[in-house]
């Protein structure tokens, strides 16, 4: 267990000397959020009812952004090799990476959400609830993201076949996770259903998505 | 034949669908020849598969 | 077991080239009779609908094309789960040659359905749970198209769209549930198509066009693969060619 953890604060590290990275996650966040009342106008009415679907969408571009990067640096220095050797089984790897992720990248972004949602107008009400689903949602995010990273390493225009992949494969956490934020702004009993389904898709992407990652790094290696 | 007041749905739906059957069709057969053609000219030449030699490499 | 034994004599390529070759005209043949006929029965023998007239003549098209779409991805599923379990030698040919297929039935489902929206709900296109889940699958469809086009390495790109094959098929029922929960809980009014009850007048139409259309794949699929084949050994041909005319004695293997 202890390898496994010292992966996941190896990478913590990395990521924390190269802060610039996280920085423009967040920018980016950030600037495709505040694109929508550019375009749509100032209609706060408008821009609250749209919220919750406009911070899932934003998080998931924003994620896809650093999705790429997460297997690439290693195997380009020749470390996922290393890895893959190792002691640590490479589905454990794949985990341990998409665990950093989604403290590197997944949290960051939540707790910016709701700093964000006050530029969307949205209604008191939905903030505890937005950081909600987005805790819950977001590893979903980072572990079946690296699925695409994984498949994907190789690739040429590896971050738009990135975007390509990953989107229909993220349809069930995006659509939950808006539904979750909705029925709970509605006052209907459809957040509990919707939150825990959410919270599931979550944990079983966590225990079934480093398996095909890792097998499409075994190929990759070869 | 009268097919009511949306028959251009109608027909379009079926002449889209006809319309690309038949370039999917058409494309099968063309690269079929197609490749058929290159390797009838690469064996003309003498070219060989190992596997007419020995066991195929699969 | 049948469907063992059956795989089996697939698997030698050369075998399967002359198998394909005797099944396409039969498999052709039956599939334009079938589709004939059930043209005929479509146009001269089904009655209009109650509610929707001559438009529901669209489902004859609509309804095959939205099955095969679902059914050639789960050939693509099982093949690449060929692939990556028993390593058979036709699975990455068969899923290679199924996916633009299946992508040109999902597109002719996706325009179908679109054209049969227009005139039924006024508009071109509405986030219906089945024309959402089917845009979904059409990405998927993509996707595979496009990462084995974007990977040089054949074998490689084989595995690679397999993994993503199987990963998409697991994740598709959840896809379509997500897509249906959305609708049920996020609209105060779910607007459907009104299937007809199915009267045995329009059911057979419907059933002969399905039939015929999935026959007509199943040659274009054979056609597919064979010229799949052709392709692969070509390559073979033309890196023979190279080492010869480069003096390269061939490996001893």
């Amino acid at each position: 267990m202890t390898a496994f953890w010292q992966l996941v604060a190896r990478d913590l590290a990395i990521a924390w000397r190269e802060g610039g990275a996280i920085g423009i996650t967040l920018g980016f966040y950030l600037i495709v959020v505040a694109m929508l009342p550019l375009g749509l106008g100032p209609d706060l009415n408008l821009l609250s009812r749209i919220a919750p679907g406009v911070l899932w969408v934003a998080l998931l571009l924003a994620a896809l952004l650093s999705l790429g990067r997460l297997f690439e640096t290693d195997y380009e220095d020749g470390s996922l090799e290393v890895l893959a050797t190792g002691p640590l089984p490479l589905e454990a790897v794949a985990a341990a990476k998409s665990l950093a992720h989604w403290i590197t990248t997944g949290v960051p972004l939540t707790v910016l959400a709701p700093v964000v949602g006050l530029l969307l107008n949205l209604p008191p009400e939905g903030y505890g609830v937005l950081v909600a689903t987005m805790l819950a949602g977001t590893p979903a995010i980072s572990f079946i993201g690296a699925i695409g990273a994984a498949l994907t390493l190789r690739a040429r225009r590896g971050g738009v076949l990135l975007a390509l992949l990953m989107l229909p494969l993220f349809v069930p956490t995006l659509t939950f996770g808006i539904s979750s934020v909705g029925a709970a702004l509605l006052g209907t009993e459809a957040f509990a259903p919707s939150f825990m389904i959410l919270v599931a898709i979550s944990l079983a992407s966590i225990v079934l998505a480093p398996l095909a990652a890792a097998a499409a790094l075994r190929f990759q290696l070869q | 034949m009268d097919l009511g007041p949306h028959a251009v749905y109608i027909w379009a739906s079926y002449a889209v669908v006809a319309v690309v059957l038949a370039v999917l069709i058409g494309w099968l057969v063309f690269d079929g020849r197609r490749q058929q053609r290159l390797i009838d000219e690469l064996e003309a030449r003498g070219v060989r598969r190992r596997s007419s030699r020995g066991t195929e490499a699969h | 077991m049948a469907m063992q034994t059956l795989t089996q004599r697939f698997a030698n390529p050369t075998r399967f080239m002359a198998l394909a070759a005797r099944l396409l005209p039969w498999a052709s043949a039956l599939a334009a009779a079938l589709i004939a006929v059930g043209l005929y029965m479509a146009f001269f023998t089904a009655p209009p609908d109650y509610q929707q007239g001559h438009t529901a003549k669209i489902m004859y098209v609509h309804v095959p094309a939205a099955w095969l779409s679902m059914f050639i991805y789960a050939l693509i599923a099982a093949s690449s789960f060929g692939l990556l379990v028993f390593r058979h030698p036709l699975a990455d040919v068969s899923a290679k040659a199924a996916a633009p297929i299946g992508a040109v039935f999902t597109f002719l489902c996706l325009v179908t359905g679109s054209l049969w929206g227009k005139p039924m709900w006024g508009a071109f296109w509405a986030w219906d749970p089945r024309l959402t889940s089917v845009l979904i699958l059409f990405f998927l469809y993509l996707g595979l198209i496009a990462l084995r086009s974007s990977i040089e390495d054949e074998q490689l790109a084989g595995n690679l769209t397999a993994i993503l094959a199987v990963v998409g098929i697991v994740i598709l029922p959840i896809i379509r549930f997500s897509v249906d929960w959305n609708s049920i809980h996020q609209q105060p009014s779910v607007s459907r198509i009104g299937m007809p009850a199915i009267h045995p007048s329009i059911l057979w139409p419907l059933l002969v066009m399905a039939v015929g259309m999935t026959v007509l794949f199943a040659a274009l699929h054979l056609k597919a693969m064979r010229n799949e084949i052709l392709r692969r050994r070509l390559k073979t041909l033309r890196m023979a060619e190279v080492q010869t005319a480069s003096g390269l004695a061939q490996p001893a293997e």
